[in-house]
C-alpha cells in the first residue's frame, strides 16, 4: 500500500478540557471533563464541550471578525501544530505545505446567524453580510489557515460527516505519498455547537444526551446513556514522510501504519456492523499487520444506543479469534462528540500511550451496557504497561450515510 | 449630527473594522487607505454598519466620496443632519 513511511511529527490541538496536548492528555488522565450548559437561539438549553483557546494569539481582529469559528480553531490548532513541529512556513517550503481539514459540517453557523441577523431588519437582505460566500464555502477552515500562514500549497476541507478526523489525516498521508506536497496539516475541527440545529436534528433523533451535571451526560457504553454531547474542537498533526523528518531531525510521535475507509451502503443513519468490521479488517491488512498487534482501540463510541451497541459486534468480528485482545477505550466521555474534530482529537488522546505506557480508561461508565462488553475493554480504571508494550492503536471515526473510517497508527521505530 | 459627532461615528466605526490599532490620530485630510490597513472588503463593512446603524444607503458609485475622513464627513452630513 506505501512506498514511503509518514510520520507524525507535530500535534496542535483545542479541546473543551485542553488547549494543547500535554493539558488534554493530563486532564483525560485525571478524569477532568468540562461540558457547560449554554443556550441557543429556538433549542434553549443543551449540555455542550465549549474551547476556551484564545483566538488573538495567531488572528488579528478582522482575522476573526471576518472569518468563522471553525477557522479560528483551524488557524490555532495548525499554527500550534507547526510550532510544536519546529517548522517555520517561509519562501522556500510555503508552496509545498498542504492543508487538509476534516469537518462534518459546515455553514450552518453562519447561515443560521445571517438569517437571525437579517430578522432584525424585517428580512431586508441589504443587511446579509458580504463575508456570508466566504465563510461558508466548504474550504472555509482549512482556507482560513492559508491565508492566516501564508501557506500557498493546496488546500481543501474533507467532508466526511463524523469520520472528517480520521480522514483528513488519511488524506495528508496520501497527498504525501503522491509526492503532491512535502508537508501536510492534516486534522479535523469542529464549530457545530454554535448551530441549533445540529442539536435539534439530534434531538428529534431521540440522541441528544441531557443529564443534570453536565459532565456526566457523554457516557458511552454505559447502560443509562441517551445520547450525544455535542463540542467544538480541532486537531491537527503535522505529518512528513520520514525521510524527509530525519533529515531535519524532527521529533517524531508515531508513524501511520494504515488505513482503511468504506461505506455502508445501507442507511442515510443507522451504522452497519458488517461494514464497519470490514473496514477494521481491511485497515488491518493495508498496515501488513494482523489483529493481535493491534494494542488499543479507541472506539468511535457516540453514546447513541445503535451506535455502541453496533460498533461493539463489529469489533467482536475482527478481534474475536485473536489469541491475544486489545485493549478498547473510547474518548468521547471526556470531550463529548467533537464531530469533524472527533478522530483526529482522539488520536491526539491516545498518541501519548506510545510514550508513557498508560491507556485511558472510558470516562462515566456507572453501569456497563452487557451489549458493550469486550475483552479488554476499559470500563473503569486505566492501564498501565511498559510503553514498549503499546505498538499499534487502530482509531475508529464512522459517520452518517455510512461513512467508516479506521486509521492505524505505529510507534515510531527506526 | 454635527461635523464633529460624525467624524467621531466614522472613526469608530473604523476602529471596529481594523485589522489592528486605531484611527483617532489619523490626517482628516489624507486618503483612508494611504494611511489605514484597509481593503475594499473593510469598505463594504463601513457601508454596512453605516446602514445598520442610521438606515443610510450609500450607492457604490458613491464609494469614492469616503475617500478621506474629511469627505465621509461631507458626504455623510446632509444625510445624518436630522439623525
Amino acid at each position: 500500500m506505501k512506498t514511503n513511511r509518514i510520520v507524525i511529527t507535530g500535534m496542535g490541538l483545542t479541546a473543551p478540557n485542553g488547549g494543547n496536548p500535554s493539558e488534554f492528555r493530563a486532564n483525560i488522565l485525571s478524569g477532568i471533563v468540562r461540558f457547560q450548559i449554554i443556550e441557543l437561539r429556538y433549542i434553549g438549553k443543551v449540555i455542550a464541550g465549549v474551547c476556551s483557546f484564545n483566538p488573538s494569539k495567531y488572528q488579528n481582529k478582522k482575522e476573526v471578525r471576518a472569518g468563522t469559528r471553525a477557522g479560528s480553531i483551524g488557524i490555532y490548532c495548525a499554527q500550534e501544530a507547526l510550532v510544536d513541529s519546529m517548522i517555520e512556513v517561509n519562501e522556500s517550503n510555503k508552496s509545498r505545505i498542504g492543508t487538509y481539514i476534516g469537518i462534518t459540517e459546515h455553514g450552518n453557523v453562519e447561515t443560521e446567524n445571517e438569517i437571525a441577523n437579517i430578522a432584525n431588519y424585517n428580512y431586508d437582505v441589504r443587511f446579509w453580510n458580504h463575508y456570508h460566500n466566504p465563510r461558508t464555502v466548504a474550504n472555509n477552515p482549512a482556507g482560513e489557515i492559508t491565508v492566516n500562514t501564508g501557506i500557498t500549497g493546496p488546500h481543501y476541507c474533507i467532508g466526511a460527516a463524523c469520520a472528517a478526523g480520521n480522514m483528513g489525516i488519511i488524506q495528508g498521508a496520501q497527498q504525501l505519498l503522491l509526492g503532491e506536497v512535502d508537508i501536510a496539516i492534516a486534522g479535523g475541527v469542529s464549530e457545530s455547537i454554535h448551530t441549533f440545529g445540529i442539536f435539534a436534528g439530534f434531538k428529534s433523533q431521540n440522541a441528544l444526551a441531557w443529564h443534570e451535571d453536565a459532565n456526566k451526560a457523554s457516557r458511552p457504553f454505559d447502560i443509562g446513556r441517551n445520547g450525544i454531547v455535542v463540542s467544538e474542537g480541532g486537531a491537527a498533526f503535522i505529518l512528513e514522510r520520514l525521510s524527509d523528518a530525519k533529515k531535519r531531525n524532527a521529533r517524531i510521535y508515531a508513524e501511520i501504519a494504515g488505513w482503511a475507509n468504506n461505506s455502508d451502503g445501507t442507511s442515510y443513519v443507522l451504522p452497519n456492523p458488517e461494514r464497519q468490521a470490514e473496514c477494521m479488517a481491511l485497515a488491518i491488512k493495508n498496515s501488513g499487520i494482523s489483529p493481535e498487534d493491534i494494542s488499543l482501540i479507541n472506539t468511535h463510541a457516540t453514546a447513541t444506543k445503535a451506535g455502541d451497541i453496533q460498533e461493539c459486534e463489529a469489533v467482536r468480528k475482527v478481534f474475536s479469534a485473536a489469541k491475544k485482545h486489545p485493549f478498547v477505550n473510547n474518548t468521547k466521555g471526556f470531550i463529548g462528540h467533537a464531530m469533524g474534530a472527533a478522530g483526529a482529537l482522539e488520536l491526539a488522546a491516545n498518541i501519548p500511550s506510545f510514550s508513557d505506557g498508560i491507556i485511558h480508561p472510558c470516562h462515566n461508565i456507572d453501569k456497563l451496557d452487557p451489549e458493550c462488553e469486550l475483552p479488554g475493554l476499559l470500563a473503569g480504571e486505566k492501564a498501565i504497561r511498559s510503553p514498549s508494550e503499546i505498538k499499534f492503536i487502530l482509531n475508529n471515526s464512522f459517520g452518517m450515510l455510512g461513512i467508516n473510517s479506521s486509521l492505524i497508527v505505529k510507534k515510531f521505530d527506526e | 449630527m454635527t461635523r464633529e459627532q460624525i467624524a467621531q461615528v466614522v472613526k469608530d466605526i473604523i476602529n471596529d473594522i481594523l485589522p489592528d490599532g486605531d484611527c483617532s490620530n489619523i490626517n482628516p485630510e489624507q486618503k483612508l487607505r494611504e494611511q489605514l490597513e484597509l481593503d475594499s472588503m473593510d469598505f463594504l463593512d463601513i457601508v454596512m454598519e453605516i446602514r445598520k446603524r442610521y438606515r443610510v444607503e450609500i450607492p457604490e458609485p458613491d464609494y469614492p466620496r469616503l475617500a478621506t475622513l474629511n469627505s465621509c464627513v461631507d458626504y455623510l452630513e446632509p444625510k445624518l443632519k436630522d439623525k
